[in-house]
């Protein structure tokens, strides 16, 4: 940055003290790369969304509304289109969307925020993992207008084998996203033990870390399994290596073990960070110090070291031995517990605080109830005798949506409102945000709650038509979704007509008291103008103080840093 | 060794070579080597998944790693695993050079590696080449036409013409099974059971079985091939890729860049080698001496 602050002009941030393409392109700094990850991982969200809606609008009437048999296409034919777009929905929600979104996204923005950090470990690597991203987007995109996949997201052999759609483009791509997801996993590791500043000792880090570096684990430990699973994957296809094939004499159960042992845990790469949001958040809400930090950072590691000895859950029917079959129904109850902990954590936080009910903090609330639901029918499916019932019927579908979408994009949602003054620098519309996210909530349970009841009933997922019985549940299902629809257009209008016309945002909108909030809104280049105070306990909020005169909140102990900043050389 | 790393001691070092993002060189290396660490972790961890698949299906099946372990030729395998070693030492010499500042002495250890890197990849190249002449490979591929020097798998000498047989052109697991009985050679019955066919995976119960006699091939010996191309090849590149570091680190070395303040990236490379290494200490075990 040569530039320099000239009177009058607005102050430099981030954002606008290098206007060209290329500084954003090239950028080495954290937050821009953060904010290119949530550009890419939103996109992807809307194409998927899209496909989303096309699912729903299919399963209208038993026969299916879009793709169904006429005079020109046989009835397999048409529902292979379904298939194949119910994959690319999958493939892009879990390794294009849910994954990198919080961690590469708002994670990228917040982390050497809150750690009073210049920037992460690895600014080069950082950017190298983003083009990994986009580069592994770009197959997935090529082997869709080639032949979309139509194997379903867990690709699972034969069928994986045996289809003529472009398997190898997609899975290679989703190779490039796993090492995408390493190394950002590699550089938030590396960021957080040795970044911290003096003074910010391991139990005084914000519990965002701490779920942050829990998920971090995961994806350095489970990625590279799934790496070799789908290069295997490739090699079955392309030199017919035989591995699990089982007309080669190999195992198609091996490769089930295989993918779920990177996907069980990759479902806490999504879920860790979403819990880390809203430990951030339930505490800022109600003004009240957060309730058993040590259970909730035990938690999170204790969810991630589990977390890699339950997936045989998702093959109780498919051959696996008695044996293995209880002892993974054990483990997968106990990894419920540490999710439990953190639920009641939340709550006793909550209990006799001052609950401030602004956006952010209603999106937590959704996603406690959300998370709740999604928890505990995850736990009915852990028990086998229940599994073997319910296992791929719509209540497995139900189960995850609640978790994946009520727990992780919901908590995404709220973590984007909390965050989005800060690295924005505007303010949102905040009557528009409460309503977004009364109907977002409604949505999502009128979307996925009869799920649960027309899978209870037996209903099979992953078929273009039903019988009639259940069309009542579908079109319900259906409505909801349309609902969501409206909420996520009405989401898009106020944050971007924010972007244009919103209020300029005070350096600490909600009275936090973590690091992040002493700095500017937008942060400075360097995020901070001088290093940072270490704070004794940032979920203290005696000193942090609303002052009406610049509509935030201000700490009482640390200097503010509302002074034009200083000129970097 | 990070005392070796005499913090700030060259201002100039400081200047070119510390991010603006650290404090210090010492956090910075810290750092540095932190994530390589972790970076070979994964590495480790890829090559595991397929040390889990081998486990498996060596578990379930034990005569076809028995009766295919005997086509690999372990005094090549060994020497390969010598020169690995030597060059894994000769890149611990480098490491150290670079940390007083030996110049010439960090020259002479990266070429002795790289060389060693070299010699590794020919032998093994050469390896690859005899399989393919007996067509002892991977899934489909695997229809081996039995060259001389596994005489003491075969019939008695004569029944079978080595190599002279035209390219089968039916592609099948079996072929070899039935080109012998075309000849009107028996396959010796043994009494045990051939190894299942079919979906196995751990999950499934299967008897173990010994060893077959001594001209019966049990099914699915493409299987140890497969893991054998699989398991080598992926490490093969992995050797490729140092070679590639080495000569990047050498003509950085040549320019005069490293010195007793600044040596991270020699360092970093040689973790990386000795995970390469490693990771063949394992393999050549598991699949050379798997009879
Ligand atoms: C309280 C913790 C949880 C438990 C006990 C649990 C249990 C289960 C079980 C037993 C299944 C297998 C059902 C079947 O296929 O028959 C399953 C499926 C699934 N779960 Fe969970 N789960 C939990 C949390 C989560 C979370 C947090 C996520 C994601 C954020 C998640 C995502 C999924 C997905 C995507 C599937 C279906 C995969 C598929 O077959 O396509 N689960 N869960
Ligand atoms: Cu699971």
């Amino acid at each position: 940055m040569t530039a320099v602050d000239m009177p009058g002009k607005p102050k430099l941030n981030y954002l606008n003290c290098d206007k060209s393409i290329k500084s954003w392109l090239l950028t080495l700094d954290h937050k821009r790369i953060g904010v290119m990850y949530l550009i890419a991982t939103l996109t992807a969200f809307f194409i998927g969304g899209m496909l989303a809606e096309v699912i729903r609008t299919q399963l209208l009437v038993p026969k299916g509304l879009i793709f169904h048999a006429t005079k020109h296409m046989s009835s397999f034919a048409a529902y292979k289109h379904y298939n194949q777009v119910f994959t690319l929905h999958g493939i892009i929600m879990v390794f294009m969307v849910l994954i990198p979104i919080i961690v590469a996204g708002l994670g990228n923005i917040v982390i050497p925020l809150l750690l009073g950090a210049k920037d992460v470990a690895f600014p080069r690597l950082n950017l190298m993992s983003f083009y990994l991203y986009v580069g592994g987007a770009i197959m997935a995109i090529v082997s869709t207008i080639a032949g979309a996949v139509d194997t379903g997201w867990t690709f699972y052999t034969p069928f994986s084998i045996q289809t003529e759609t472009y398997v190898c483009f997609m899975v290679g791509g989703i190779f490039l996203i796993g090492f995408s997801s390493i190394f950002t996993g590699i550089n938030f590791i590396v960021t957080i033990h040795k970044m911290r500043p003096p003074g910010m000792t391991w139990f005084r880090m914000p519990l965002f870390l701490w779920g942050i570096y829990a998920t971090s684990i995961i994806q350095v430990a489970a990625t590279p399994v799934v790496g070799v699973t789908l290069l295997l994957l490739i090699l079955e296809r392309t030199m017919h290596i035989g591995f699990f094939n089982s007309a080669l004499g190999g195992s198609p159960v091996l490769f089930q073990d295989f993918f779920w042992f990177y996907s069980h845990p990759a479902v806490y790469i999504m879920i860790l960070p979403a819990m880390a949001i809203i430990s951030e958040i339930v505490p800022t809400f109600s003004r009240k110090h957060i309730f058993g930090y040590e259970f909730i950072a035990f938690s999170s590691l204790a969810i991630a070291l589990i977390g890699f000895l339950v997936w045989g859950h998702h093959m109780f029917v498919n051959g696996q031995s008695a044996e293995l079959d209880t002892i993974f129904s054990l483990l997968t109850f106990l990894v419920a517990v540490p999710s439990a902990v953190k639920v009641f954590n939340w709550l006793a936080t909550m209990y006799k605080g001052a609950i401030k009910l602004d956006t952010p903090m209603l999106y937590a609330l959704s996603f406690i109830i959300l998370f709740t639901v999604g928890g505990l029918t995850g736990v009915v499916l852990g028990c086998i005798a229940e599994d073997v019932v319910l296992h791929d019927t719509y209540f497995v579908v139900g189960h995850f949506h609640y978790v994946m979408f009520g727990g992780t994009m919901i908590a995404f949602i709220g973590g984007l409102h909390y965050w989005w003054p800060k690295f924005t620098g505007k303010m949102y519309n905040e009557t528009m945000g409460r309503i977004t996210c009364v109907l977002l909530f409604i949505g999502v349970n009128v979307t996925f709650f009869p799920m649960l009841m027309v899978g209870a009933e037996g209903m099979p997922r992953r078929y273009a038509s039903y019988l009639p019985q259940y069309q009542p549940y579908m079109i319900v299902s259906t409505i909801g979704a349309y609902i969501q629809l409206v909420a996520f257009l009405m989401m898009a209008g106020y944050l971007l007509h924010s972007l244009f016309r919103g209020k300029k945002a005070p350096d600490n909108p909600w009275g936090g008291a973590t690091l992040e909030w002493t700095t500017a809104s937008p942060p400075s280049h360097y995020n901070f103008d001088d290093t940072p105070l270490v704070i004794e306990d940032c979920y203290d909020y005696s000193n942090v103080k609303y002052d009406e005169s610049i509509g935030g909140y201000v700490r009482t102990d640390v200097p503010a840093t509302t002074e034009p900043a200083p000129v970097h050389a | 060794m990070s005392e070796a790393l005499q913090v700030g001691a060259n201002p100039e070092v400081v200047k070119k070579h510390l991010a603006h993002h650290f404090d210090t060189m010492q956090q910075q290396f810290d750092a540095g080597k932190l994530g390589m660490w972790l970076f070979l972790t994964t590495e480790v961890l890829l090559f595991s998944g397929l040390f889990c698949a081998y486990s498996v299906y060596r578990a379930l099946h034990p005569q076809i790693f028995q009766f295919a372990g005997e086509y690999l030729d372990p005094v090549s395998g060994l020497i390969n695993t010598l020169i690995l070693l030597t060059s894994g030492f000769t890149m611990a010499l480098g490491v150290r050079f670079a940390h007083t500042g030996n110049r010439k002495g960090l020259s002479v250890c990266l070429i002795l590696t790289m060389l060693g890197g070299f010699g590794f990849l020919g032998i093994h190249g050469y390896e690859y080449f005899t399989k393919y002449q007996e067509r002892l490979l991977w899934g489909t591929n695997y229809h081996p036409l039995l060259g001389p020097d596994h005489q003491k798998l075969l019939p008695p000498a004569g029944l079978l013409a080595p190599l002279a047989r035209p390219t089968p052109v039916e592609v099948s697991p079996w072929h070899h099974l039935k080109l012998l009985k075309r000849e009107g050679f028996n396959v010796a019955h043994s009494s045990i059971v051939p190894a299942p066919v079919g979906p196995a995976g751990v999950v499934a119960k299967m008897k173990r079985e010994s060893a077959p006699g001594p001209y019966s091939q049990p099914n699915n010996v493409q299987i140890f091939f497969g893991a054998y191309f699989l398991m080598t090849g992926l490490h093969s590149v992995h050797v490729i890729i140092g070679i590639i570091l080495m000569i990047w680190l050498l003509a950085r070395n040549l320019r005069g860049e490293f010195g007793p303040s600044y040596f991270a990236p020699v360092e970093f490379v040689g973790l990386y080698w000795g995970i390469v290494d490693m990771v063949w200490m394992f393999l050549f075990p598991l699949l050379y001496l798997a009879h």
